[in-house]
């Protein structure tokens, strides 16, 4: 992770594709979101989505996990070059999480994470605050999700 | 047939479901396929940060909460699905072994303009520990059918 001060807004990350099986699908859905639209084809098929989708929850979680692997892919990066790692804190919450377009079983989710704005944090010194808009889009190109997530990040010392 | 349609939520409802009790088992495994940051999988390298020990991942948080709403409510309900989050806001790091309780309660509803069959409404959701600390809050509007769809 680069240091909040050297985090700038419009700055545009891309994560990486996902493709969703029917399998991964199912298998998501019973542990965290039963509803018949995600567990069973024909059940899907009767619904008013007319195929099996992913549950909401599953296809942000894909995200969260290409984000992750993102920072760590740069961070080795910036092992290698010798530069230091900032911290990466926890977030404390996201806002307009919106569905837009099913995710059938088949689609590939190419995702994106893109900084929308950022602010020092005023209850802990040392520490920056950093929103970005993320995206998850089909290979129609369709948008299917976005939403505004958010997490504190390290400040250079001795810049705050 | 769906017990719950539009209809049967407008303010004033509330639901209170669990106690349910997350394991440290499940917590990482969560993280270790989803979320697969040190804070959420590394007892010792989680004391180091911000959350100062092992906290689940939030999304972690969002899909046990979405199980316990799903068990309890929507396989019962006329469901279409959610088209979104308002808002969520994660309080305080969930720890293996927390006892989570759910309250639910209605903060509107409203008929859909445009298709008559169904209507939205918006449920504030909130997760609190076994001590009584809020963790976690959510904001979602509900996409319901009506009861007597098409005749609206």
């Amino acid at each position: 992770m680069r240091y909040f001060d050297d985090i700038n807004v419009g700055d545009r990350m891309p994560l990486g594709t996902h493709t969703f099986t029917a399998d991964d699908i199912k298998m998501f859905a019973a542990q965290y979101d039963p509803q018949a639209f995600h567990m069973d084809e024909a059940a899907a098929a009767k619904s008013h989505f007319g195929a099996l989708c992913a549950s909401g929850w599953h296809t942000i979680a894909v995200w969260m996990r290409l984000r992750v692997q993102y920072g760590q892919r740069e961070d080795a990066e910036r092992a290698a070059r010798g530069e230091v790692i900032a911290k990466l804190g926890p977030s404390p919450g996201f806002r307009d999480l919106k569905w837009l377009k099913p995710v059938y079983a088949g689609d590939t989710i190419a995702y994106a994470s893109e900084i929308a704005e950022k602010r020092a944090s005023k209850s802990r010194p040392g520490w920056g605050l950093v929103f970005a808009r993320n995206t998850g889009t089909n290979q129609k190109g369709e948008l299917v999700m976005s939403f505004t997530g958010s997490g504190f990040v390290e400040r250079r010392p001795g810049a705050a | 047939m769906p017990k719950f349609y539009f209809e049967d939520f407008s303010p004033g409802w509330t639901a209170e479901y669990g106690p349910r009790r997350v394991t440290r088992e499940e917590m990482i495994g969560f993280a270790a396929q989803y979320d697969p940051q040190p804070m959420h999988l590394d007892e010792e390298a989680a004391r180091k940060t911000m959350l100062g020990g092992l906290g689940a991942s939030g999304w972690h948080t969002c899909a046990i909460l979405m199980k316990m709403i799903a068990d309890n409510l929507l396989l019962d309900a006329a469901s279409m699905g959610a088209p979104g989050i308002d808002e969520v806001k994660w309080l305080k790091p969930v720890r293996p072994g927390d006892e989570l309780t759910v309250r639910g309660s209605v903060l509107s509803a409203r008929a859909s303009q445009s298709k008559p069959d169904r209507g939205f409404v918006s449920f504030l959701w909130e997760i609190h520990n076994g001590s009584g600390e809020r963790v976690m809050t959510l904001i979602c509007p509900q996409m319901l059918l009506r009861r007597h769809a098409g005749v609206a």
